[in-house]
C-alpha cells in the first residue's frame, strides 16, 4: 500500500517532466522534423507553388540539379570557401588562444576584447563594410594606388578570384574571434604545470603547442570544426551582401542559390527544384557531421 | 633584484607577442573606426580614401531618415528580438529543467531524438516553413519571425547540462514544504540559474537581431522589415551613399555593441553554453 502510494508520487513527478519538456519538443518536431519531411515531398514535385504535382521522372528535380551549371559552381565555391577558409581561421585561432593564454602576457583583457569583437556585428553589417571597404572607390584602392602598388583603381568585387578571396577575407575576420573563445575555454583547462614540465624538459614553443596543446584540445577543435563546416555550408548573407554571388553567379553559395531559385527577384519561383538542392544540403552537412563525430568518438 | 631582472626578461622574450597581437587587434577593429569614421563624412569624402572623423554625421543621419523608414526597422528588430529572446529562454529552459531534472530512459531517448535537429540546416526548412505559416496568416508577423527559433536543441542542451549542479536535495526539501513542481521551478530553479539564463539570453538576442535569411523569406512588406534588411537593401542600388549606408550599419550594430560590451562574459559562455 505504502509502495504504491510513493509510485504514484514518483509517477507524478515523471509527469511533470513531460509537461516542463512539452512545449520545445512540440516545437522542435513542427518547426524542424516535420518541415524536412515536408521538404522530400516537395523535393519529388514540380510546378508554381499553390498547384505542386509529382514530378516524372520522380527524381527528375534531383538530376536536373546534376546538370545544372551554376548548381555545381554553387557546390564548388562553397566547398573552395570551405576548404581554404576554415583551417586557416581554426589554426589562427588556436594560435591567438594559445598567445592570450600566457600568464606573464599583459593588457590579456584588451587584446581578447579586440579579437572577439567582429563577432558583434551582424553578418550583413559586416559584408557591407568589407564591400564598401573593398569596392573599386573604396579605401583599400585608395591607399594601394596611393602606395603606388597599383596604377588605377580595380575592381576586386568584379573579379572571380578576387572576390573569392575576399570572401574569405572577410569570413576570417568575423569568425576567428568567436573560435578563439572556445579554445580560451579548453586551454583554461590544462593545468600550467604541463607545460612547465615541458618547457624543463627542453621542449621549445613549438613542439608543446603540437604535443601538448592540440592532442590536449582535440575534442574542442572537432567542435569547432564540425561548427565551421556547418556554417559554411549554409553561406548566405556575405554571398548576397558582399558580391551578390557575382559577377555573373561566380562566387554564388548553395544557399544563395536556392534563395535565388524560391523567393529571389525576378526568377521564376520553383520550391520543388529549390528544396531538392536543400535535401542536397541537408545530405552533405548530415554525412560530415557523422564522420566528425565518428572521428571524435574514438578519443576515449 | 633579479626578480625584476626575470620578468622585463619575460616581458623581452613576448614583444613579438605583443607585435602580432597589435597587428591582429587593429586588424579587428578597424573596420569598426572605419565604419564611424565613414558615417561622419561625405560619400565623396569616404571614396577618396579620408579615414578621420568628420562632421557629416548629422546630414547623413537626415538623408537616411529622408530616404529610409529607419525607426520602424528599429522597432520591428526590437520586438522580434525580444519576444523571440523572452519566449525562447523559457521554453528552453522549462525543458531542459525536465530533461535533467526529471530524467528517465524515455526522456533521455527522446532528448537524443530532439538533437539531430542540431543537423538540419536552415535553408533546408525555410520553404516548407514559409509555405506553414503562409498558410497560417503569420506572414510579417512576429510569431513568423520567432516560432521556428524559439525553440532549438542548442539552447535546450546548455540549459540541460547547466542544470547538472542544481542540487536534487533542496527540491525533496522544497516538496516536504509543500511547494509544488512549477513552484520548484520558478522559485528555485529560475533565481538559482540566472546566469545561464543571461548567457542564454544575450545569445538569442544577438541571433535574432543579426538574422537575416529567414526575415529576408517571411518578411515579404517593406513596412515589416529588420535592420539588417534595411540595410542591405541600401547598398544594394548601383550608386551607393557610403556616409548614409555607414549610418545605417552604425545604427544596426549599435545594440549588440552595447551587449557585448556589457555583457562579453555573458556573450562567450551562451557560444560556448551548451559544450562542457
Amino acid at each position: 500500500m505504502k509502495q504504491k502510494k510513493k509510485m504514484t508520487l514518483l509517477g507524478k513527478q515523471s509527469a511533470a517532466g513531460w509537461v516542463f519538456l512539452t512545449p520545445a519538443s512540440i516545437l522542435i518536431a513542427i518547426m524542424a522534423f516535420w518541415p524536412m519531411i515536408q521538404a522530400f515531398i516537395m523535393s519529388l514535385q514540380t510546378g508554381s507553388s499553390a498547384n505542386m504535382h509529382w514530378n516524372d521522372p520522380i527524381f527528375n528535380n534531383y538530376t536536373r540539379m546534376f546538370s545544372d551549371k551554376v548548381f555545381l559552381t554553387s557546390v564548388g565555391n562553397t566547398f573552395l570557401y570551405l576548404i581554404i577558409q576554415v583551417p586557416i581561421m581554426l589554426i589562427l585561432a588556436i594560435l591567438l588562444a594559445q598567445l592570450l593564454n600566457n600568464q606573464h602576457l599583459r593588457f590579456k583583457g584588451f587584446f581578447r576584447t579586440c579579437v572577439f569583437l567582429p563577432c558583434a556585428t551582424a553578418l550583413v553589417s559586416y559584408s557591407l563594410i568589407f564591400k564598401s571597404l573593398f569596392a573599386t572607390d573604396g579605401l583599400v584602392n585608395a591607399i594601394l594606388v596611393n602606395l603606388g602598388i597599383l596604377e588605377k583603381n580595380y575592381n576586386f568585387l568584379g573579379n572571380s578570384t578576387s572576390a573569392k578571396i575576399i570572401i574569405i577575407i572577410a569570413l576570417i575576420w568575423r569568425w576567428t574571434g568567436y573560435n578563439m573563445v572556445f579554445y580560451l575555454a579548453g586551454l583554461q583547462n590544462i593545468e600550467y604545470s604541463v607545460y612547465e614540465a615541458a618547457k624543463i624538459d627542453g621542449a621549445n614553443g613549438w613542439n608543446t603547442f603540437w604535443k601538448i596543446t592540440v592532442p590536449l584540445l582535440r575534442p574542442t577543435i572537432i567542435m569547432t570544426f564540425i561548427m565551421s563546416i556547418n556554417g559554411t555550408l549554409q553561406l548566405f548573407d556575405e554571398s548576397v551582401n558582399l558580391t551578390n554571388g557575382g559577377p555573373a553567379n561566380s562566387t554564388i553559395t548553395m544557399s544563395h542559390y536556392i534563395f535565388n531559385n524560391s523567393f529571389g527577384q525576378g526568377a521564376v519561383s520553383n520550391f520543388g527544384y529549390a528544396t531538392a538542392m536543400c535535401f542536397f544540403v541537408f545530405i552533405i552537412v548530415a554525412i560530415l557531421a557523422f564522420i566528425n563525430l565518428k572521428v571524435g568518438d574514438t578519443r576515449d | 633584484m633579479t626578480e625584476k631582472k626575470n620578468v622585463s626578461m619575460i616581458q623581452r622574450r613576448l614583444i613579438p607577442t605583443y607585435i602580432f597581437l597589435i597587428i591582429v587587434s587593429f586588424i579587428s577593429v578597424f573596420p569598426f573606426y572605419w565604419m564611424i569614421s565613414a558615417a561622419t563624412n561625405t560619400s565623396f569624402d569616404v571614396a577618396s580614401g579620408k579615414i578621420t572623423i568628420g562632421t557629416h554625421l548629422i546630414e547623413n543621419f537626415q538623408t537616411l531618415l529622408a530616404n529610409y523608414d529607419l525607426w520602424r526597422a528599429m522597432g520591428n528588430s526590437f520586438l522580434y528580438a525580444v519576444v523571440q529572446t523572452i519566449l525562447a529562454i523559457l521554453i528552453c529552459s522549462l525543458a531542459g529543467f525536465g530533461f535533467e531534472l526529471y530524467h528517465d530512459k524515455w526522456k533521455d531517448r527522446l532528448f537524443s531524438i530532439l538533437l539531430l535537429a542540431m543537423m538540419i540546416p536552415q535553408v533546408a526548412t525555410m520553404i516548407p516553413l514559409f509555405k506553414m505559416l503562409s498558410g497560417l496568416k503569420l506572414l510579417n508577423s512576429v510569431w513568423g519571425f520567432i516560432l521556428p527559433a524559439i525553440s532549438t536543441p542548442f539552447l535546450i542542451m546548455m540549459f540541460r547540462q547547466n542544470s547538472r549542479n542544481f542540487p536534487v536535495d533542496t527540491m525533496e526539501a522544497a516538496r516536504i514544504d509543500g511547494l509544488n513542481e512549477f513552484q520548484i521551478f520558478y522559485r528555485m530553479y529560475m533565481p538559482m540559474m540566472k546566469a545561464t539564463y543571461a548567457a542564454a539570453g544575450v545569445i538569442t538576442f544577438m541571433n535574432a537581431w543579426n538574422a537575416y535569411l529567414w526575415p529576408k523569406v517571411i518578411m515579404t512588406m517593406p513596412e515589416a522589415q529588420t535592420m539588417p534588411m534595411l540595410i542591405a537593401n541600401m547598398s544594394s542600388g548601383y550608386t551607393t551613399d557610403y556616409g548614409m549606408l555607414m549610418v545605417g550599419v552604425l545604427f544596426c550594430s549599435v545594440p549588440t555593441m552595447i551587449v557585448f560590451f556589457v555583457l562579453q562574459k555573458q556573450f562567450a559562455e551562451g557560444i560556448t553554453g551548451a559544450v562542457k
